[in-house]
């Protein structure tokens, strides 16, 4: 079963708030993992494969820095969902 | 007619007898580096765990790291130097090709002429050195092995890269492994991945520093991707050694992952799902990440500070540059 784009933000923001404590409210599609939530590289790769698990996706290495804000992380998972 | 050869066969089981350990002179705190990488004390913590690194002295080499951890570990062992038959001694940054410095530590403390070679396995080569020391012994090619990880990485270190040279430590760790009456050292699951040979490792050879094309080698890693790799990868090889070794995860008194920064430990635990009776080597903080040397020194920190340790099972992981890894369950002594 695909997962809408809202789901997506939503477990996304469970799992941003289970790595690093920031509140799920502030996880907005707008927002970059770096500059505005002060994710860094190993808590990021952490969410990654969590998200992996989560929405069933595979995320390569290489696209991870691709996913400089919220939104890009939704867009990707919401489009390479088998 | 051709006559039959004779083939040995060796003792049924083996176990480590004891730990050596030497670190570099100098505690090192994150303030000294924070300068050429523009960070700071409480970054350098909070990406690895790290307080301070021990580095060694101008005038002290990986061979006299090693030479001091190989002392105390066969005074220990209640073996004497001259019965030792192979020196194992895993390292990547004795910057002397040849001769090996295995062939040099046997010497000097006393185990001439015993077989000596240095492997090439990283971070994963203690657990290389332990598989292959308890293959020899069991098929007969060997009596007593000493075994080496011991590095001085604070000479392939680049101050201004912020990818792994702040974490990096000068020690050695040594065990002595002889016959046993009860298994003690379980079944290696060991492997390799070359095809992530960029993902850790030098950033250029020798050939291209001596012909200007690039500055003095030195370390460098894609830590995301070696994060992952560390993790949710090595976590599977572990659970491997477990199985193999028939034990479960709640039959541990230990768990010494290689020490390459104290968030792939953490995760690495969470992921393994270890009761809290475990306990794990944390000997990053003050030591730093001495690649092979780094499970022998959590080791032998571990069975310092917590000797009710002793008979116990210990689940050891080394994980690093080729990429390579190696776990097994041992027995502590």
């Amino acid at each position: 079963m695909a997962f809408t784009s809202e789901e997506v933000l939503a477990g996304l923001a469970e799992l941003v708030t289970d790595e690093t404590g920031i509140s799920a409210d502030e996880v907005a599609l707008e927002k970059s993992f770096t500059d505005d939530l002060d994710i860094d590289s190993i808590s990021m790769m952490t969410i990654v494969v969590n998200a992996e698990e989560k929405f069933g996706v595979t995320i390569p290495d290489d696209e991870v820095k691709n996913l400089k804000t919220v939104g890009d992380a939704v867009t990707f998972i919401t489009s390479n969902q088998a | 007619m051709t006559p039959t050869l004779i083939q040995p066969t060796g003792v049924a089981h083996t176990r480590i007898y004891s730990y050596g350990a030497a670190r570099g002179e100098i505690a090192v705190p994150n303030d000294d580096l924070v300068g050429p990488i523009d960070s700071s004390d409480e970054w350098i913590r909070q990406r690895t765990g790290i307080i301070t690194r021990m580095r060694a002295v101008a005038e002290t080499d990986a061979i006299d790291l090693a030479t001091d951890a190989a002392r105390e570990a066969i005074a220990k062992s209640g073996v004497d130097a001259s019965a030792i038959d192979v020196v194992i001694v895993a390292t990547v940054s004795n910057p002397k090709q040849t001769p090996s410095v295995a062939a040099i530590v046997a010497d000097r403390v006393g185990s001439n002429p015993a077989a000596a070679f240095d492997l090439n396995a990283a971070c994963a080569g203690f657990a290389y050195g332990v598989a292959q020391a308890d293959a020899l012994i069991r098929a007969g090619a060997s009596s007593y092995a000493l075994v080496i990880g011991t590095e001085k990485l604070s000479d392939v270190v680049d101050p201004t890269d912020r990818s792994i040279s702040f974490l990096l430590g000068d020690g050695a760790g040594a065990v002595v492994i002889g016959p046993s009456d009860t298994p003690g050292i379980g079944p290696t699951v060991w492997g390799s991945d070359g095809s992530k040979a960029d993902a850790v490792g030098m950033n250029a050879t020798l050939t291209q520093f001596r012909d200007g094309q690039a500055p003095w080698p030195t370390l460098r890693q894609e830590g995301p991707t070696v994060f992952r790799w560390a993790v949710w990868e090595m976590v599977k090889v572990a659970r491997q050694a477990l199985e193999a070794a028939g034990v479960e995860a709640s039959d541990l008194a230990a768990f010494v992952p290689h020490q390459a920064n104290m968030r792939i430990i953490d995760e690495f635990a969470k992921q393994l799902k270890l009761p809290d009776t475990v306990v794990i080597g944390r000997d990053i903080e003050t030591t730093g990440n001495t690649s092979a040397a780094s499970i022998p020194l959590a080791t032998h920190r571990l069975l310092q500070e917590h000797p009710e340790l002793s008979g116990g099972l210990a689940l050891q992981i080394g994980f690093g540059a080729g990429l390579v890894f190696g776990a097994q369950v041992v027995v502590l002594p």
